[in-house]
């Protein structure tokens, strides 16, 4: 009887359902972007809505993490590294019509380095020193000294083109070159792109896209269940995974990411200025039990590089779980049973409740962990900004990273004039057999100092209907794709 | 009356003055910098300090109370620091979805518990009143988020009747709109038509045992009669407290609910803000809930004055 009066409601109450064939996608995302303009905030979000579907760069990263082109069709770069010649795709409009050539290259990078940038990986476009344009279809960048990620830095969300006309107007309003054009922004709800009649490449299949936002984990399962999304690409709720893998009509995709979850330990402040109390912290923590207390998904690292990345090392072994050990390194440092130091745990579920793991892991070996919970504010400042913590757990989401352990003055403070001197050299290297090399002894440098405990690389854990193809099952930086995405028959 | 309108509005002036004080300085004693969160940690500490200036962030505390107060003054709520949007568009965005809400979940809950309360006065100490309280009872130790992922399973999972969740917009027209609130609206209501129908109850009985009542009857109305015209009307007064306090709970203090149903109301609005050190944001709400709160007071007064003359009369003098 209950059934029946369902599908009657049911019949009566919802609009006549589609049967043609589906081009459109709705996506769930934990967090709603706070602006559209990949160019002025951090914010992840905002890249996994825009990144390849409104805007575009020079080049671009694909799905399996290299450099491809883009906007740029081609580059020849000049034998001492500092000139990159680029050919521009012709055709190529914004959605508001105006036409892309190299005077938006021009625009776009000088903008993102001015004093009032508000870009937030400005240091991506700092060591560009001039861009010229011989002719509108041909760019030729000049660095100050040669930097080996170049390619790929603008191919970030960062480095997308910006048309001079809608600059000011895109954190609501974005105008891009990419293949899907915004539409409108429901803000809280969702924002919707429709596909760009005018795009300069091959049409997307799909006609048109949702991302809608939920961040509560029971909601963001039942809108999956329900069918009102389509896809869920890094899916907050990890305790549904069994339910959902269960059901035929989904797919429970497994991917990585780029994210290195490290126990930061502040090296500027005693005891842990002692490589034998840092080693020690990382004898203490059995990793394997760790990831499995956080559903299991997680990759064991040994440095601060993740597995799949080219030049990629395993040192997971250099730390075995070892409490023994690590109570004698720090007899040895004379770090006494019953020291207290402060575990500091922003939001994010691996850090509150892998907090809590490691804390009862710490206990073993004599240290008491005082478990402190922070917003992200907190986190971003006393944390962050002014290194006020012991230990804090986090994860590192950008790619490429390495950099971050060779600033003068960055929250962990490891100074290590050896990892300097071999970074810069890493850096300013476009021989790719002597940058394998270089990024092989980072890796191992970093694990031998262990300036930081390395746990796990953060598993990307995405839900979607089992018809769609195309989309990221790693994610190599963050974004949703959707120019290849389509419905199987 | 016009004393009493006068009163009524300096109170109002006064109190909202004071809200501005106060969440100003609990907000410059936050820890947190609006622009080093939308910048994250890859940024340079120039580019965060040329942020601080586009946000007006490098004045002093003084000068951006000023300002944001004048601004106030001629109705302009100012900019959000995060969604880069006048903080009025956003605010007007989300009273279309928790204004609605809070209407119909009142809606509900009163016409749920005003009919059960005085049904169950009326049968006092037999069965029916034993089950209506036994029911409500229980669903006023009811938590409305669990009702809610209850509704959820049920109407949007297994029989697909409601959405899971979101908000469509009205631009896609009235219907497809309040099909997402229905359910949110079940969830509040409920739990609140539990409260409410025990307090109808007990201010109902309390009228019935009034001389007028015993009047009524010995005058040759009958029982029903008797009830609905002399010992309901004035049983209202504590009935309209407590549905003003709940519209005002509604108003603002719904975040779990909006969470559960991903809907993007006033409550979540708030709880982001304060996450994302929005500031002018959380001032500028903190502020119109706070007169929206006063509002619903006043609204209740007046209700009262309707509901019973001897109250207007002493305001009147």
């Amino acid at each position: 009887m209950n059934r029946i009066l369902a599908t009657l409601l049911a019949t009566t109450i919802l609009a006549g359902p589609a049967f043609a064939a589906k081009d459109s996608i709705t996506l769930g995302m934990p967090l709603e972007p706070p602006v559209l303009d990949p160019t002025a905030g951090a914010a992840a979000a905002i890249k996994e809505v825009t990144y390849a579907n409104i805007f575009q760069g020079l080049t671009r990263i694909a799905a399996d993490g290299t450099v491809a082109p883009q906007l740029a069709k081609s580059w020849t770069i000049s034998a001492d590294g500092l000139t990159y010649t680029f050919a521009l795709n012709s055709g190529v409009k914004f959605h508001d019509g105006a036409a892309f050539d190299c005077s938006v290259v021009k625009f776009t990078y000088e903008r993102a380095v001015a004093t009032d940038s508000t870009n937030s990986q400005k240091g991506f476009f700092e060591p560009i020193a001039t861009t010229a344009c011989p002719d509108p279809l041909t760019a030729v960048v000049t660095l100050r000294r040669a930097t080996g990620d170049f390619l790929f830095n603008m191919g970030a969300g960062d480095a997308v083109m910006i048309s001079p006309a809608t600059a000011a107007t895109n954190k609501t309003n974005p105008v891009g070159t990419g293949p899907f054009a915004f539409k409108r922004w429901i803000k809280g709800d969702r924002v919707e792109l429709e596909r760009f009649a005018g795009y300069w490449g091959p049409a997307p299949k799909l006609a048109s896209a949702v991302f809608r936002f939920i961040a509560d984990p029971s909601a963001a399962t039942a809108a999956v269940m329900a069918g009102d999304l389509d896809a869920f690409p890094l899916f907050p709720a990890a305790e549904s995974l069994d339910t959902i893998r269960k059901d035929k009509r989904f797919a429970v995709v497994i991917g990585t990411t780029q994210g290195k979850t490290i126990m930061s330990i502040n090296n500027e402040r005693a005891p842990f200025t002692d490589v034998r109390v840092r080693r020690a912290l990382a004898h203490a923590i059995d990793r394997a039990a760790l990831i499995d207390a956080l559903g299991g998904n997680g990759k064991v690292i040994g440095s601060h590089y993740v597995p799949g990345r080219t030049g990629y090392i395993d040192l997971t072994g250099a730390y075995p779980y070892d409490p023994a050990k690590a109570q004698k390194l720090l007899a040895e440092a004379g770090v006494k049973p019953g020291t207290e130091m402060t575990l500091k745990l922003p939001p994010p579920v691996y850090a509150r409740r892998g907090g809590e793991v490691i804390a009862a892991m710490l206990e073993q070996v004599g240290i008491k962990a005082k478990l402190v919970p922070v917003e992200w504010a907190q986190w971003l400042g006393p944390v962050f900004a002014d290194s006020d913590f012991d230990l804090t757990i986090i994860s590192h989401v950008e790619p490429n990273d390495l950099g971050i352990y060779a600033r003068d003055k960055y929250y962990f403070n490891y100074k290590d004039q050896a990892y300097r001197s071999l970074y810069t050299r890493y850096n300013e290297s476009n021989d790719p057999a002597l940058r394998l090399d270089l990024v092989q002894q980072l890796q191992r440098k970093l694990s031998e100092d262990e300036p930081n405990v390395f746990l796990f690389a953060l598993a990307k854990t995405g839900v979607w209907n089992a018809k769609l193809t195309g989309l990221w099952e790693n994610q190599p930086i963050f974004a949703n794709d959707l120019s290849g995405v389509a419905w199987a028959e | 009356m016009t004393a009493f309108l006068i009163r009524r509005l300096v109170g109002l002036v006064v109190t909202l003055w004071l809200a501005t004080v106060v969440v100003f300085l609990v907000l410059q004693v936050l820890p947190g910098d609006p622009a080093a969160l939308m910048l994250d940690t890859s940024a340079r500490p120039d580019t965060i300090a040329a942020l601080r200036h586009q946000m007006g962030l490098d004045r002093s505390a003084w000068v951006r109370y000023g300002a944001w107060i004048w601004g106030l003054v001629r109705g302009d709520f100012g900019v959000s620091y995060t969604y880069a949007v006048p903080v009025s568009e956003l605010i007007a965005q989300r009273v279309m979805v928790s204004v609605p809400l809070a209407v119909l979940s009142i809606c509900l809950s009163t016409a749920i518990a005003i009919p059960v309360g005085v049904l169950a006065a009326a049968r006092r100490g037999r069965g029916t009143d034993a089950a209506i309280m036994g029911v409500a009872q229980f669903g006023v130790a009811l938590p409305n988020f669990w009702l809610g992922i209850l509704l959820i399973l049920l109407f949007a999972v297994a029989y697909p009747v409601f959405p899971a969740g979101g908000f469509v917009g009205w631009e896609k027209g009235f219907w497809p709109a309040l099909r997402c609130l229905i359910l949110p609206a079940l969830s509040l209501a409920l739990p609140q038509a539990a409260i409410l129908s025990r307090v109808t109850r007990s201010a109902v009985l309390e009228t019935l045992g009034q001389d007028y009542v015993r009047t009524a009857l010995a005058k040759g109305l009958s029982g029903v009669m008797a009830l609905w015209r002399h010992a309901v009307p004035n049983a209202l007064i504590p009935v309209v407290t407590i549905i003003g306090l709940q519209f005002s709970f509604l108003l603002a203090g719904t975040v779990i609910i909006e969470n559960v149903f991903a809907l993007p109301g006033m409550g979540r609005l708030v709880f982001q803000a304060i996450a994302q050190r929005d500031l002018i944001v959380v001032q500028d709400l903190v502020v119109l809930l706070a007169g929206a709160v006063i509002v619903v007071n006043f609204l209740v007064d007046l209700a009262y004055l309707g509901l019973d003359p001897r109250i207007s009369h002493e305001g009147a003098k």
